[in-house]
């Protein structure tokens, strides 16, 4: 089979010598053309275009700053901002939320891996589904909540038609998913819990919270850190239950940045692919915040790894 | 084990764990319980008010059948499986590549590309929204599929890189070794000694982002309009307003979109997961 590289006549080719170099380059070239054209290079032409006045059609005007200007006298673009926080904020409490669920969880009775997989499959549902689930949910007549808060005797809430709680209602929704997640990843941990500490622990004296906090949280680390990134992430992506759910209302009280980049850009309100662009660069750049950490967090590791 | 396991606890405390279980369950699932009671429910119910009641009667045949052969649903359904199946074959065919590259090879640039892979799978769609649309459209591939699938390959190889590079890098290096040592091209190496151990990770990461790609919304929107393209995420904005009001039709209508990656999660669910925690465990 392998005689043809191994025949003693005739040197190392050029590609025998250099193999060691070519070969990564070769494989690595697919994925990072595509990559590249798709993803790295569109990132710094909407810094380009955020430059600009553009309808995404005709000849496109350098305004140099005057997008971002707009963006500071923006009565929407600040309420956007401040939904962003409140998302980054509330949707964090999936990463508790699940941890409750999985020490709930985290036992070996009959049918508990039945009961896993149920608690967890709402993380499979597509955002558009968990929206429209829950817009019915939240429906003022035929509502599951309202007909539960009249069954105990309650007034019933429009969730999503007041604008102080359509936000907060479509966060709920989003919990929803994100915790099935945050609890998958801390069963999974659990799982993996040294139980020498767990005893030795319980030896010390060490109960309830404080063999928690003490022993069981610190070897948690690595699935509440994973936790956290997706959480963040997930929370500053938020854009389909938005769309599905409140499309942006009632008033625009629900919008976020990424929703608002979306409108300004591509609906019926214009095409205005400068300004939607200098929204997106905001948004970018607030995300950049924390790649920044997640990777310095990932570069720690690596080099941990190494030695 | 923590926390204590129940067998030895109290009577009492196995009793309570035991009925708390599915009562917290239904909890849990009460939103989609409910939607699942209206997919089952004649239109009539709506009209007089019965929501929760016992439906007047049994319409599930009824429902499904109208939104299988009265709608687009089939055919944004039939998109969506045109969209997604590509993706993965690309997507993991891709990254089984560069995940080769980064995690066997040691070159200068090797972390900096790796971090690049990693960083561009957690930017905002939005910052990509313009350029993507307006090259898609350039090349002609706007409101195609393979516009769609030719992004979610590209966009997808991030978070696929980062898996199988992670998956490589555990797996025994002597191996490799003991091949170059034999005179094995490198290219045979990947294929004859480094693919076949990456099954696992290849079952893995295609549950995934078939599951991530059949559940794209914004690229859907951004990307293609109308039932030509449009995978069944977006269609079924357009199936709601032809039934709009008709809840027992929407229902079913959703939860029709949502089985698939439902189905893929529970019968592929030992991959699944060990995907989407990989890293979770050190």
């Amino acid at each position: 089979m392998a005689t043809t590289t191994l025949d003693p006549r005739d040197g190392p080719t050029w590609m025998q010598r250099n193999r060691m170099t070519v070969t990564p380059i070769l494989f690595l070239l697919p994925g990072m053309l595509f990559f590249a054209v798709y993803v790295i290079i569109p990132i710094f032409q909407s810094f380009n275009i955020s430059f600009y006045r553009w309808d995404g059609l005709g000849e496109a005007t350098y305004i140099g700053l005057a997008n971002y200007e707009e963006l500071l006298t923006d009565r929407n673009f600040e309420i956007s901002l401040w939904n962003n926080v409140k998302w980054l904020v509330l949707y964090l409490l999936a990463i508790p939320l699940g941890l409750f669920i999985a020490l709930f969880l985290n036992q070996t009775v009959t049918g508990i891996r039945l009961y896993k997989s149920m608690f967890f499959f709402p993380f499979v549902l597509s955002q558009v589904v968990v929206g429209l689930v829950f817009s019915w949910f939240y429906l003022p007549r035929e509502g599951l909540l309202n007909g539960v808060l009249t069954f105990f005797g309650m007034e019933t809430v429009n969730v999503l038609g007041d604008p102080d709680l359509a936000t907060y209602g479509i966060i709920a929704a989003g919990l929803w998913p994100q915790t099935a997640y945050c609890m998958i990843l801390y069963l999974t941990g659990l799982n993996a819990v040294d139980p020498e500490q767990v005893e030795a622990g319980r030896l010390d004296g060490a109960k309830g919270w404080k063999m928690l906090w003490y022993v069981i949280l610190p070897q948690l680390k690595p699935a509440t850190f994973i936790a956290f990134v997706v959480t963040i992430i997930g929370a500053l992506r938020s854009f389909d239950l938005i769309s599905i759910m409140t499309n942006g209302g009632p008033f625009g009280s629900t919008r976020v940045l990424s929703f608002y980049m979306f409108e300004k850009a591509l609906s019926e309100f214009g095409f205005r692919m400068g300004y939607g662009s200098a929204i997106a660069v905001v948004l970018f750049l607030i995300m950049l915040v924390f790649i920044g950490y997640f990777l310095w967090q990932m570069w720690q590791d690596e080099r941990e790894a190494r030695r | 084990m923590f926390p204590t396991p129940i067998e030895k606890r109290s009577r009492a405390a196995q009793v309570t764990y035991q009925t708390l279980l599915p009562l917290a369950l239904i909890m849990w699932l009460l939103p989609l319980i409910a939607v699942m009671l209206f997919s089952i429910r004649p239109f009539s119910d709506f009209g007089a008010g019965n929501y929760w009641g016992v439906p007047s009667s049994f319409e599930f045949f009824n429902n499904y059948g109208r939104v299988f052969f009265e709608s687009d649903m089939p055919r944004y359904l039939w998109n969506s499986v045109l969209i997604t199946v590509p993706t993965v074959i690309g997507a993991v065919a891709l990254s089984c590549m560069t995940g080769f590259a980064l995690g066997v090879y040691r070159f200068r640039g090797n972390l900096l590309i790796f971090f690049m892979f990693i960083a561009g799978n957690f930017v905002p769609f939005q910052i990509l929204m313009v350029p993507v649309r307006d090259l898609t459209v350039n090349i002609g591939l706007y409101d195609t599929k393979l516009g769609l699938v030719l992004f979610h390959i590209a966009f997808q190889t991030g978070f696929c890189t980062l898996f199988m590079r992670n998956f490589i890098r555990a797996l025994p290096y002597e191996l490799i070794e003991a091949a170059r040592v034999e005179g094995v091209a490198e290219w045979r190496i990947f294929w004859y000694v480094v693919l076949p151990l990456m099954r696992p990770a290849i079952a893995a990461l295609s549950v995934l982002i078939f599951t991530f790609i059949w559940n794209d919304y914004f690229w859907a929107i951004v990307l293609t309009q109308g039932p030509n393209a449009q995978p069944v995420t977006a269609g079924i904005t357009s199936f709601n307003s032809q039934f709009v009001a008709q809840y027992h039709l929407m229902s079913a209508g959703s939860i029709v979109a949502a089985i698939p990656p439902v189905a893929m999660f529970f019968l592929m669910q030992r991959h699944f997961i060990a995907g989407l925690t990989l890293g979770a465990v050190k």
